[in-house]
């Protein structure tokens, strides 16, 4: 009888730690199939019209997304400018100030801020930005994006500043310089490699979101000049052509979403192997 | 700070008044601590800001309807009678599908990485997914357009009617769009947070206890499955309310599959809506404040239900990483 | 890192004062996706013609074109479904309507083995949109389609999940043919569907409808031509099977042009006459009364005038009808009250 349950239990350890196996597998597949078939249907359709053109009236083929790549260019540029310092400076002030209770709440409201669903944001945006000037603009779009990159930004900050050994600032101080002066010269520097990394994973966070521009920098057939005139960009333009008929404008949505893509993924790749090196690398 | 009598000690006596408020500023750590400090109280601005304007642009309906909002299943434009029932239950119903699917998917392969997989190849595959993690929204969208939706069409709605077509859930026509491929679809989206938290908390657990278990005779998996992952449970635990809360906010992958038609059906093969599903749709389009009222006050029971979620997953998630997560 | 951050804000307040060239005019417009088509080649071409006009159209259904003008986005709105008084009256600046084309809505669907001309009765169409017939053999299909091998699957029925003007004409036309309709669905941009996918705009139900077998759906003409997908032959008021073309969109407004209201807010669904196509519907320009910018103003007007002249010239090659003279006399008479 227990030889029977031995085997029983043998078989059973081999049989699920197989299927666990199996299970990261394909996981893993999934994310080559991703990539695989993006490439082959994108890679088929990126022509050089894509990067250069402006999209043709509906029904006719060709054209490209040109103003969409700059779009999202311009956005990425307001979401860096606008939401990156906000996101630093509260980083620092987390890890080199804070009090006790402010800093409690603070994090938490960061950590809430990060919970909120993309679309929620959007409504905030355009009831901030978009309802009292009425009309939908860049600024508006950019805005959206910058909240969002913000408290992935601090808490980033925030590690890579605590992670900065406690005898450099010791020794700063005792060379005489003030703590303000210490945070600047010494502590940010030796933290810029991952704060830096931490902005770009913000950044190509941002850069694939959809949601928060559907009414708020809403969409343009043209160059959009300026801050304050509605402007295209990848992931909505995506989004468009995707749901729409036309067989030209699914060639070019896949052309899009592998540029996309490629542009979050090397940003993503790009980091990530450079907190690895440094042995500082922590997930979510 | 040094507390041996130095230089400093025998300063002056301490400064008081004007003259100390001025001779403050005039010292750069106050004023580092006093811009640093506005930027982090800017967070909180932020948000209750963001709170506040859902709260107020959402007055009209919350109002007109009270709580009743929550337990009516109609959503008519024409009428002006708006419920959030089909909506909750869309967002509900194709999260808790992604779940059915992720969360066995992505323990078994967090276990396989953090049990049986040798470090290098651990971190390599840990890396990729991550990479996974970081697809945006659309894309997936793309791909659940012209992959999951005619797979789901041809193939795996039939497999499931001829196995499994007894079930309600299973019945009905299956148009290919609907609640179970939103979940599926979703559960693409969502493992990934699952095998890397769970990873991470499962590695955490200490080498003594999984030795104690060999030690005593127990196969690997026996070790594995009833010793080490209770001892990580509650981080597990964690990572599945962060993965919901993920589902439950996402909006345009779920949009593009999900059939935009907000009734309660049991059959998963029909087409649903979720409140994000909504209100990317019917934004920009709502006449009339009542309607725009509704949407945002469904926007703001979305947040609070993220918001519930995500306090409840870090709070595990914590608890696991300071207590070894020793069941209480 | 200071040095990057004090680049990037000169560049940000240099862009910031960029702002547009002059003498260009930029005018933000959204709307129905009905009559995208032709609007987008109109934009595409006047543009070509007057190089600092540019319009910006997005298609996001009539219902979001009344929206987005009322709170002012953007600078006019189109809708093939008219405004009603109760939404005229909410709007701050008095709203004039501007019809541009004619155009038709047509049943589309994706039957295995059935090609084009499929007849529908109005109380088949009726009947399959109110959820009460429910496959593709029903008697009420199959007896005014004799010898077409009809399957017993199930029908997909989809309708648009957006506030649309093509649900507004669809809608209309299903409430006059049908009391059950009317009183328990009515007619409106946005309803409460008895059953049904939705799709987003005349793109995302043509998609839809391609993708999905044994499905209905109802479009704008130029969608189905351009898509190669058939379309159905649908009952008119005197009893004949007609397939959606120029011939019988003129026909159907043809009998309202004599009694045209001076807003221009008129229905020709299900119009009487042998050859008039019931599923056909003028559609509308929503245009602010008032426009303080002068340069905007005199681009909205002269796109008019040139809408109502030259652009006619491009309706028929995209499947719209043009406007019968008479009703283009009035407008050109009417683009006086932009002020």
């Amino acid at each position: 009888m227990s030889d029977l349950r031995l085997a029983w239990r043998k078989g059973l350890n081999v049989v699920m730690l197989t299927l666990t196996g199996v299970a990261a597998f394909a996981v893993v597949a999934v994310l080559f199939l991703i990539l695989g078939y993006l490439i082959w249907n994108g890679g088929k359709s990126l022509n050089w019209d894509f990067f250069t053109k402006l999209p043709k009236p509906v029904g006719e083929t060709g054209g490209g997304m040109a103003n969409a790549i700059v779009g999202s260019l311009k956005l990425l540029f307001l979401a860096a400018v606008i939401g990156l310092p906000v996101g630093l400076m509260a980083g620092v002030y987390l890890a080199e100030f804070g009090g006790k209770t402010f800093s409690f709440v603070t994090r938490y409201t960061t950590d809430l801020l990060n919970g909120v669903p993309s679309i929620v944001m959007g409504i905030f945006a355009y009831a901030l930005v978009v309802l009292p000037v009425k009309h939908f603009s860049t600024l508006a779009g950019g805005v959206a994006l910058a909240i969002m990159v913000v408290p992935v930004t601090v808490r980033s900050t925030e590690e890579f500043l605590r992670a900065v050994p406690a005898s450099m600032r010791e020794g700063s101080m005792a060379l005489g310089a003030s703590k303000w002066r210490t945070i600047a010269r010494v502590v940010i520097p030796a933290a810029s490699g991952g704060i830096i990394t931490g902005m770009l994973l913000a950044l190509a966070r941002v850069a694939g979101e959809t949601a928060p521009l559907l009414f708020t920098a809403f969409s343009n057939r043209y160059w959009s000049e300026g801050w304050s005139q509605p402007i295209a960009s990848l992931p909505v333009m995506i989004y468009t052509y995707a749901i729409a008929p036309y067989e030209d404008w699914h060639r070019q949505a896949w052309a899009a979403g592998l540029v996309l893509l490629a542009l979050v993924l090397l940003a993503n790749l790009g980091c990530r192997l450079v907190l690895n090196r440094r042995g500082n690398y922590r997930s979510v | 700070m040094a507390t041996s009598a130095t230089a400093m000690d025998r300063a002056a006596p301490p400064e008081s008044g004007l003259r100390a408020f001025v001779h403050r500023w005039r010292n750069g750590d106050e004023v580092a601590h006093v811009i640093t400090l506005v930027f982090a109280a800017g967070i909180l601005l932020i948000t209750s800001l963001l709170v506040y304007e859902l709260w107020i642009n959402s007055s009209l309906s919350r109002s007109k309807f009270g709580l009743m909002f929550f337990w009516t299943r109609v959503w008519d434009p024409v009428a002006g009678d708006f419920g959030a029932l089909p909506f909750i239950y869309g967002t509900l119903v194709t999260s808790v599908v992604a779940l059915v699917i992720a969360v066995p998917l992505g323990l078994a392969a967090a276990i396989f990485l953090a049990e049986l997989a040798p470090r290098t190849l651990s971190d390599a595959i840990a890396f990729l997914i991550d990479l996974l993690a970081a697809v945006p929204s659309v894309i997936y969208g793309l791909l659940g357009i012209f992959i999951v939706v005619p797979l789901m069409r041809r193939v795996i709605g039939p497999a499931l009617k001829s196995t499994l077509g007894f079930l309600p859930v299973f019945k009905g026509p299956n148009y290919g769009v609907g609640f179970l491929t939103a979940g599926i679809v979703l559960a693409i989206m969502v493992v990934p947070f699952i095998i890397s938290v769970s990873r991470e908390v499962l590695l955490t657990v200490p080498r003594e206890q999984r030795e104690a278990a060999l030690g005593i005779g127990a196969t690997r998996w026996e070790a594995t499955w009833q010793v080490v992952v209770p001892w990580a449970r509650t981080g597990i635990m964690g990572s599945v309310f962060l993965a919901l809360a993920r589902a439950l906010g996402e909006t345009m992958a779920v949009t593009m599959v999900i059939g935009n038609d907000p009734k309660i059906v049991t059959s998963l093969f029909a087409p649903g809506y979720t409140i994000a599903a909504v209100i990317a749709n019917e934004f920009t389009e709502a006449t009339g404040n009542l309607y725009l009222n509704a949407l945002i006050e469904l926007g703001l029971v979305l947040f609070l239900m993220t918001f519930i979620l995500n306090g409840l997953a870090r709070l595990l998630i914590v608890a696991t990483e300071r207590g070894g997560g020793h069941p209480a | 890192m200071k040095k990057i951050w004090i680049t990037a804000l000169f560049l940000f307040g240099l862009s910031a004062l960029a702002g547009a060239k002059p003498g260009t005019v930029l005018l933000n417009a959204a709307g129905a996706t009905f009559p995208y088509p032709i609007y987008s080649k109109w934009f595409d071409v006047y543009h070509s013609a007057h190089p600092n006009v540019q319009i910006n159209y997005q298609s996001i259904g009539s219902g979001g074109g009344i929206r987005q003008l009322q709170a002012g986005t953007v600078d006019f709105g189109a809708s093939d479904g008219p405004m009603t008084d109760e939404q005229l009256a909410q709007s701050k600046v008095k709203i004039l309507h501007f019809p541009t084309v004619l155009g038709a809505v047509v049943p589309t669907y994706n039957i295995s083995g059935v090609g084009g001309d499929l007849n529908f009765t109005q109380k088949a169409l009726a009947g399959i949109y109110l959820g009460q017939i429910t496959k593709w053999n029903d008697p009420e299909i199959a007896k005014a389609n004799p010898g077409v091998k009809l399957p017993g699957d199930d029908i997909v029925v989809v309708h648009r999940s957006d506030g649309s003007g093509t649900s507004y004409i669809f809608t209309d036309f299903l409430s006059k043919i049908s009391p059950e309709w009317k009183s328990k669905v009515g007619t409106n941009t946005s309803v409460n569907w008895p059953v049904g996918l939705g799709g987003k705009g005349n793109e995302g139900v043509t998609g839809l409808v391609k993708e999905t077998p044994d499905a209905i759906g109802y479009i704008e003409l130029i969608y189905a031509i351009q898509n190669k997908i058939p379309y159905g032959k649908v009952q008119n008021a005197a009893g004949k099977f007609l397939k959606a073309d120029l011939a019988g969109v003129t026909a159907a407004a043809s009998g309202a042009v004599k009694d045209m209201p001076a807003d221009f807010r008129v229905s020709i669904t299900n119009s009487p006459g042998p050859a008039s196509y019931p599923i056909s519907s003028f559609t509308w320009l929503l245009i602010p009364a008032q426009i303080p910018d002068a340069a905007k103003k005199s681009a909205v007007t002269d796109f008019l005038k040139w809408m109502l002249t030259d652009g006619q010239n491009y309706n028929e090659s995209l499947s719209y009808a043009k406007l019968p003279a008479p009703v283009i006399a009035k407008e050109q008479k009417a683009i006086a009250l932009i002020q």
